[in-house]
């Protein structure tokens, strides 16, 4: 485990009692849990007693302005958060009512997979971008069949079938952020959380990522964090709405983009925020 | 900061408002010529049909430009559905001036001050439903949902009395039907003026009342 992991956990969730406790209050079709969550870099909180739920196999957005705190809380579903100096975070994440802070972070981020704004592919080979993972989880059986399956499963095997051995960095930008998507679900992760994933592509990429993100949750369950909030409205089932580090809504999306309840929501839908 | 789109949604309030008085207008003259049994062209419907035409041109403008949410979205939702209610109001008015005219022959329209009670009762809502409309006034645009009933026992009570002529003096029964066109038609633009609150209702609140409050028609 990192050091700097272990130092950043929350000291209340290390209480096997207490983590038995919340894990009878999740039910079957909620995948994630958040209870008084915050967060902080150094001093400054960035987050504040967030309390939500995310649907399981339903697409979730998280919607807000720049500096709203909705990359941080997706940084804390699979604790990437507290890798960064000085982080901290308290409160309460539960996933399938299993506290995340008592979980080993590498075990964590196999089950919840992350695809970040700007496609990363690695150095290697469209194959081996796939296959790099697997291996260093152990995962080296049948390794060409996992790499086909993955680039199915990501839109992208027709594309590049032909060319498995050729650098990951000759695609283009949205070939490349479905690979890393690829990458992702290689290993079967139950949750994939996505930050701002398309906001560096073309309206055809980006449509191709959002049908991909609506077959994706037959199989696991999509966490989208977007600044474009028709985006948001196309493709989540259910949205929350952070503003200031606070979750200000959320609703069946729907609901949302149509009779939101709170002012602010209004508010910031129709561009009258800040 | 008013936004480019306010500037949109403005104009086509103020379009929807002066189509508005035109239906009013329509329905306000067509009323006065049945009561006075004179024949009268149908001048505004023309105009109002384009109008609705025009509306509607520009709210698939703005979906399609500004791809609204939440309050924009419930305003173009309801202002396209208002503009076809007021056309709906403008054909009543024509069928009305179809009665004013057959009324030249068939001699002076009996229940004329009922028709004339339930005549500025429609007009009145139709005014009503669009001033909740200008002043954003849920309040308002309710008062007129709770009127429609009114209309509908207006429109019953002239349905009895014309039965009840028709069977004491059949020799005035085509003037007694007209009288019953006219009831019939008055309150149809009754029930636009109640849709129009219900689509009012429905931007500012959220709410969709449509269906909720009328009643089978006896």
């Amino acid at each position: 485990m990192h050091a700097g992991e272990a130092m950043n956990v929350p000291d209340c969730c290390q209480n096997a009692q207490t983590a038995s406790a919340m894990r009878d209050e999740a039910d079957a079709s909620v995948k994630i849990v958040v209870q008084g969550l915050n967060a902080w870099y150094e001093r400054r909180q960035v987050l504040f007693d967030i309390h939500l739920r995310i649907p399981d196999r339903q697409i979730t957005a998280i919607i807000g302005p720049s500096g709203s705190g909705k990359s941080t809380l997706l940084r804390v579903f699979n604790r990437l958060h507290e890798t960064v100096r000085h982080a901290r975070v308290g409160g309460v994440v539960l996933l399938d009512g299993l506290n995340i802070f008592t979980l080993d972070p590498r075990s964590l981020r196999q089950r919840v997979g992350m695809v970040f704004q700007m496609p990363n592919p690695f150095p290697k080979s469209i194959f081996d971008n796939i296959a790099f993972g697997l291996r260093i989880n152990g995962m080296r059986d049948h390794l060409a069949e996992r790499v086909e399956r993955s680039l199915r499963r990501a839109a992208l095997w027709e594309e590049v079938k032909d060319r498995l051995h050729r650098p990951a960095t000759e695609l283009s930008g949205g070939q490349q952020q479905r690979l890393c998507i690829a990458r992702a679900l290689a290993l079967e992760p139950e949750v994939l959380l996505l930050d701002e994933p398309c906001s560096a592509l073309d309206p055809v990429s980006t449509a191709r990522i959002e049908e991909l993100l609506i077959a994706l949750k037959d199989t696991c369950t999509p966490v989208l964090v977007t600044h474009q909030m028709q985006q948001a409205a196309r493709v989540s089932d259910f949205c929350y709405l952070l503003l200031d580090g606070r979750v200000i809504e959320g609703q069946p999306t729907r609901q949302l983009f149509t009779t939101p309840r709170d002012p602010r929501t209004e508010a910031y839908l129709t561009g009258r925020y800040g | 900061m008013e936004r480019h789109l306010d500037r949109d949604l403005k104009d086509l309030s103020e379009r929807l408002l002066r189509m508005g008085r035109l239906a009013e207008a329509a329905v306000d003259q067509a009323l006065e010529a049945v009561l006075a049994g004179v024949h009268r062209i149908a001048e505004e419907e023309p105009e109002i049909d384009r109008q609705q035409i025009d509306i509607d041109r520009r709210v698939v403008a703005l979906l399609a430009l500004h791809q609204p949410v939440a309050a924009d979205l419930r305003l173009l939702l309801a202002v396209t559905r208002i503009a076809a209610e007021l056309e709906r109001i403008g054909d009543q008015a024509v069928n009305l001036l179809g009665s004013a005219a057959r009324l030249e022959r068939t001699g002076p329209l009996p229940l004329a001050p009922d028709l004339a009670r339930l005549g500025r009762l429609a007009c009145q809502m139709v005014h009503e439903s669009l001033d909740a409309f200008i002043q954003r006034q849920p309040e308002l645009a309710r008062r007129t949902l709770e009127r429609d009933s009114e209309a509908d026992h207006l429109r019953d009570a002239i349905f009895d009395a014309v039965r009840d002529q028709i069977l004491r003096n059949p020799s005035q029964a085509p003037a007694a039907l007209e009288a019953l066109l006219v009831a019939k038609n008055l309150e149809r633009v009754a029930d636009h003026a109640t849709n129009i609150a219900e689509d009012v209702l429905f931007w500012l609140t959220g709410q969709d009342l449509r269906h909720l409050h009328s009643a089978p028609e006896s």
